[in-house]
């Protein structure tokens, strides 16, 4: 974990004073709202349908119990006792008053943590692998770059205001879990033939309303090169990137216009001023960030009670087939915390479960926690014999849930329940699947199935990497879904192909149960997934399940 | 043609607490679309709007929203209206848990 030095608890101290001023003189009516808004925004805080929403950043989704605890605090004392995960691994707070946000920030920065930058057109929260520092394919932890990409991009002058938002993802493992090639940048650690360890550099992702799978610019970028590399990359965009139209403004459309050969030549040119700029200061620092982030003493440790647990609860069983990974220690795994109770609200957690996870890290886990952008919670690196405990704990706060990767490991954006953007609600639609799917007991026989839900085209749902995707829209005055087929999240990554005609609102949840079951007749057996199936058949066959009145028609 | 004009609400989110308000006819706030003031000319509508935005130190954000006549006043005619009026759909939190809980206390 990193601890903030002098330096930075300084410099949070100084930003929060500043927003506490602000938000003064915005009361006061010395500043107007259109002063106000570009300040509140670069500290986190929206004004949506209902309420302030204020979105605090979990850099490289890591937090320690300390920090969850503090979540947790901020949930009971000025929201409504609970928070909502993110697919940028960020918590959004739905109901704070603009008056607490200032008190709400001081208590973040007393755990060294802020609202900086998850708004406006900057460097955005650094998203990772939330397996990083646990899994068994990592080749190295990601998270000391990232952690020197957040600082480097912390206030840096030339990026403040920007064409557009910028998202960089970092991943260390063989397995892309961070969704990297749909990102403006993305960093991949990677070892080249003389066996040294490097980066891969991706541009270009990203979804929304033209979304792009992100192309690899850089091969194989020597570890001393990556801040002036990434500074280059940004700095040639800020300056080519369009500015008429904020849909063309992300870079995936810059690199799209000018190509990849063409930015990739610039951006070396730009490198070779940039480098010069750096001296050695980044990578001195990223050597004292290495130190906080050395990995925790493993124990060597029977793991009896986890068998005997195993051979004797079948509850436990089914969790433990479903909830955990593999991790890179012996005797020791990686158990990921479903915040997809059926019939409830993806991502949402209680300041109570809140508590109990940071107990559980405390108390089992290295007083590590992660959230992914699967909206889910993580303990990274538990011991097997301890995972009895662990299920029981998780039993008692109603967090066992057995479905990661489930039908029912649903992700969705907040959509028209809370957001101001939204075209159609989303939410609902989830839970709708999750409570259908839960009633057919069918999902296990299902197998790992994806469906990602967006609430608007701004997709922040990730709908066209979901292997089902669904995107809800207005059509004149009433919610309509259309669903895509065949998307996927992973190093393979591909945009989802649009189905056919949307669905209503009462429609679309009897559509996904045709679909899944449609799946079920056609696949090859059970080891055959939805996507593999998609894959082998095309979309056909799977239109024939959603549009069956047409085939009846045509017939 | 320019199409023909249909009746209004003002509506906009309060300063401080950021919650969904409407204009009255008395130049007040409400937190209930049902007493909002319901503006059926169009000349009259733009006036109150650039009334309303004078109020900058209560309120953020106040534009028209479609609204209709409805039996205890006005009445949202699209969806999006309606999650402001009511609170999210997911379950039952926000605004109406908040009335039903100052209903409950008078």
């Amino acid at each position: 974990m990193y601890h903030y030095n002098d330096f930075d608890a300084a410099f949070l101290a100084e930003r929060n004073r500043q927003f506490r001023a602000q938000v003064e003189r915005r009361v006061s009516g010395a500043l107007t709202e259109d002063e106000f808004k570009p300040l509140r925004l670069m500290n986190g805080l929206y004004l949506q349908l209902h309420a302030y929403m204020l979105r605090v950043a979990i850099p490289y989704g890591t937090l320690s119990s300390a920090q969850m605890d503090k979540l947790a605090l901020l949930a009971d004392k000025w929201d409504k006792g609970y928070g909502h995960f993110t697919t940028r691994q960020n918590i959004q707070y739905n109901w704070p008053k603009l008056t607490d946000v200032p008190d709400m920030l001081d208590a973040l920065g007393e755990v060294n943590l802020h609202a900086i930058q998850t708004s406006g057109n900057t460097i955005r929260n650094v998203t990772a692998d939330h397996f990083a520092g646990a899994a068994a394919d990592e080749i190295e932890d990601p998270r000391p770059v990232a952690e020197l990409i957040r600082q480097w991009s912390t206030d840096h002058p030339e990026f403040q205001f920007m064409g557009r938002k910028f998202k960089i993802a970092v991943s260390g493992a063989a397995a892309d879990r961070a969704v990297l090639k749909a990102h403006d940048l993305a960093v991949r650690i990677v070892k080249n033939d003389a066996g040294e360890t490097g980066y891969q550099i991706l541009v270009g992702g990203g979804l929304g309303r033209t979304p792009m799978i992100g192309k690899v610019i850089n091969d194989f970028l020597p570890k001393a090169d990556v801040l002036p590399y990434i500074e280059a990359v940004v700095s040639v965009w800020n300056q080519i990137g369009r500015r008429d139209n904020k849909y063309k403004a992300r870079i995936k459309i810059t690199v799209h216009e000018h190509g990849l050969d063409d930015i990739r030549a610039r951006v070396e040119e730009r490198f070779q001023q940039v480098r010069k700029t750096f001296g050695g200061h980044d990578q001195r620092l990223l050597a004292k960030i290495e130190a906080h982030f050395a990995a925790p003493t493993f124990r060597d440790a029977p793991t009896a009670a986890y068998d005997l647990a195993y051979d004797a609860n079948p509850m436990f069983r089914s969790w433990a087939d479903t909830n955990l990974t593999a991790h890179r220690a012996q005797g020791y795994s990686i158990v990921t915390v479903s915040l997809k109770k059926h019939g409830e609200t993806p991502g949402d957690a209680t300041s109570e479960q809140m508590r109990v996870l940071a107990d559980l890290a405390r108390k089992y886990g290295h007083d590590e926690l992660r959230i992914s952008h699967e909206q889910n919670v993580i303990l990274p690196h538990v011991h097997k014999s301890d995972l009895p405990a662990i299920y029981d704990a998780l039993r008692d706060a109603d967090l066992h849930t057995a479905n990661i990767g489930l039908v029912s490991d649903i992700i969705a954006c907040p959509g028209m329940d809370y957001c101001a953007l939204a075209t159609a609600r989303s939410i609902p639609v989830a839970q709708q699947i999750a409570t259908r799917f839960d009633e057919l007991k069918l999902e296990h026989d299902i197998g790992h199935l994806q469906i990602k839900i967006s609430g608007c085209i701004n997709a922040c749902g990730h709908h066209h990497v979901g292997h089902i995707g669904i995107l809800g829209l207005d059509r004149a005055g009433v919610e309509n879904y259309q669903i895509t087929l065949g998307g996927d999240a992973t190093w393979d990554a591909a945009i989802g192909q649009r189905a056919g005609p949307g669905f209503a609102y009462d429609e679309i949840v009897p559509a996904i149960e045709r679909l899944v079951q449609g799946y079920l007749e056609l696949r090859d057996g059970p080891e055959e997934t939805f996507l593999a199936a998609y894959r082998r058949l095309g979309l056909a066959p799977f239109k024939a399940y959603l549009y069956p009145e047409v085939q009846a028609n045509a017939a | 043609m320019a199409r023909a004009f249909t009746p209004k609400v003002i509506t906009a989110n309060a300063l401080i607490e950021g919650d969904v308000i409407y204009l009255t006819a008395d130049d007040s706030w409400s937190r209930n679309l049902a007493e909002a003031e319901l503006l059926t000319d169009e000349a009259h509508a733009q006036l109150r709007l650039l009334e309303a935005e004078q109020q900058a130190g209560e309120i953020v954000g106040a534009y028209l929203a479609d609204a209709t006549s409805g039996d205890t006043g006005p009445e949202p005619t699209h969806f999006r209206e309606e999650f402001r009026r009511t609170g999210p759909s997911n379950y039952f939190h926000g605004k109406q848990a908040d009335t039903a809980r100052d209903s409950k206390a008078l």
